[in-house]
């Protein structure tokens, strides 16, 4: 089982599709509706940084398995300006959630597994994966 | 895990719809505090009556089911900040248990012992509005001297106490109890004017009493003069002496005065806790303190400290706004 499919978030739309896609991608897979809204709410999450901060990027999707394991990995990435302090991103409380809940610290908070790779000027890469219980 | 609510939940849910009594309701408030604590999300629990209701009543029409999938939609951000607001709540516990550290380890750095003296009696107290410290006392004395130096770094809290340190080990750096008031400011004002940012400004005041000739010899940088009491004349007087803040220029000329002490005259050193003091009705005058200290003139100095202390915080309604130091030197 090796599907992908993937949205480029060019303009606020286009996190709708990825919230589609996503969706799909996560009743497919078998996630019940709390677990889909929260990984479609990650999904906006990180479309919206891209549209907002890095204007350019791609959201994919991939369902994936471990053993008896299924889950869904989300795939973030940009050549945007990168995130100079990614402590302070990750950070609660930080400017772009401002006690709303959102921002990454959200993103990994809906998700299992969160992974932030970034290079200031290069742009960000971030990985996220959900398991079904 | 929420599984095991889910049958609870229908439990109470299957009542209420039957019969709306406050008993029902109640027991649904005491679900949600077992919900809290094990942590269940908001988006959990729609997910849980929408379960529920549709094993009650799957008769509902379809577009029912559906608003369920948009409140949970909408619950999931609720979901996140209500977790977001726990983690911050933990953070702040931990700060303020390091803050709660800080302090000890301050008190530990600053701890002065008040000397005992045949013919001088002395009483201290120095509470912080905050946890930490902004007022420092400190203590020099040999068989027949005892220098008291009391200081206020303007401003509260942590900046204020890291400062006080370093003062602190100004005052190791001097020879003893003998040394003139006027040399212990120049020296302390040296260290603080080349190590503190320029908006740090401190206020000292250091006294020194001579056993041998009961005489008080004092100097200040631009502290709250003390208050000295004749005990012939049953009056108060303010001990006055010119010099500017500490750390502001590295030479300063300080101004040092001497007055004798005799039997049930006192010295009163304080910092600006003390003076600005607020009621409702505005600051407390200084007559009022002088009235609250002679009302206690024949109690030991100890005691009288303490005592003002407690008026002056009853007065301002047990409100503590600044750091507060109080110093009496009695001669006995």
């Amino acid at each position: 089982m090796n599907l992908r499919s993937s949205v480029d978030i060019i303009s606020e739309w286009d996190i709708v599709a990825a919230r589609q896609l996503g969706r799909n991608e996560a009743k497919d897979v078998g996630f019940g509706t709390v677990d889909q809204a929260r990984i479609t709410t990650a999904i906006s999450e990180l479309a919206r940084n891209i549209y907002l901060y890095a204007e350019k990027g791609n959201i994919e999707i991939k369902q994936i398995s471990e053993g008896n394991l299924k889950g869904l990995l989300v795939i973030a990435s940009d050549k945007g300006p990168g995130i100079a302090d990614v402590r302070k991103a990750m950070e609660d409380g930080y400017t772009t959630s401002g006690g709303l809940g959102a921002g990454l610290p959200g993103v990994k908070r809906l998700m299992d597994d969160f992974k932030i790779e970034t290079v200031v000027d290069e742009g960000t890469v971030i990985t996220a994966t959900k398991w079904m219980r | 895990m929420p599984q095991e609510f889910k049958k609870q939940y229908k439990e109470i849910l299957e009542k209420y719809i039957l019969r709306q009594t406050e008993h029902n309701l109640y027991e649904g408030q005491n679900i949600s505090r077992q919900l809290i604590q094990k942590n269940i999300s908001p988006e959990e629990v729609i997910s849980i009556h929408k379960a529920s209701l549709e094993e009650i009543m799957s008769d509902l029409p379809e577009e029912v089911w559906h608003s369920f999938d948009l409140l949970i939609e909408v619950m999931v951000r609720y979901g996140l900040a209500l977790k977001e607001h726990q983690t911050l709540i933990q953070k702040q516990q931990n700060i303020k248990m390091e803050m709660e550290l800080a302090a000890n380890v301050q008190q530990t750095l600053l701890k002065t012992k008040v000397p005992n003296l045949v013919d001088l009696d002395i009483g201290m107290i120095s509470v912080p509005a905050k946890e930490m410290n902004g007022d420092y006392t400190h203590f020099l004395h040999d068989s027949t001297h005892v220098g008291i130096a009391v200081a206020d770094v303007i401003g509260k809290g942590i900046p204020a106490a890291l400062c006080m340190s370093m003062i602190k080990y100004g005052m190791d750096s001097l020879d003893g109890a003998e040394t003139n008031p006027v040399i212990v400011l120049d020296v302390i004002n040296r260290i603080v004017e080349k190590s503190v940012s320029d908006s740090m400004f401190i206020s000292m005041f250091y006294g020194k009493y001579d056993t041998s000739k009961s005489e008080f010899t004092y100097a200040s940088a631009g502290h709250e003069p003390p208050l000295f009491y004749c005990s012939e004349s049953s009056s108060f007087s303010e001990l006055q002496a010119k010099g500017l803040l500490l750390g502001v220029i590295p030479n300063v000329k300080y101004e040092q005065h001497s007055i004798a002490l005799k039997k049930g005259d006192f010295v009163v050193m304080m910092t600006d806790g003390v003076t600005e003091c607020r009621s409702k009705e505005g600051f407390i005058e200084q007559q009022t303190i002088m009235d609250i200290i002679e009302n206690v003139k024949d109690q030991c100095a100890q005691e009288m400290v303490e005592y003002v202390f407690h008026k002056l915080e009853e007065l301002q309604d047990f409100e503590q706004r600044d750091d507060f130091t109080l110093v009496i030197f009695k001669k006995v």
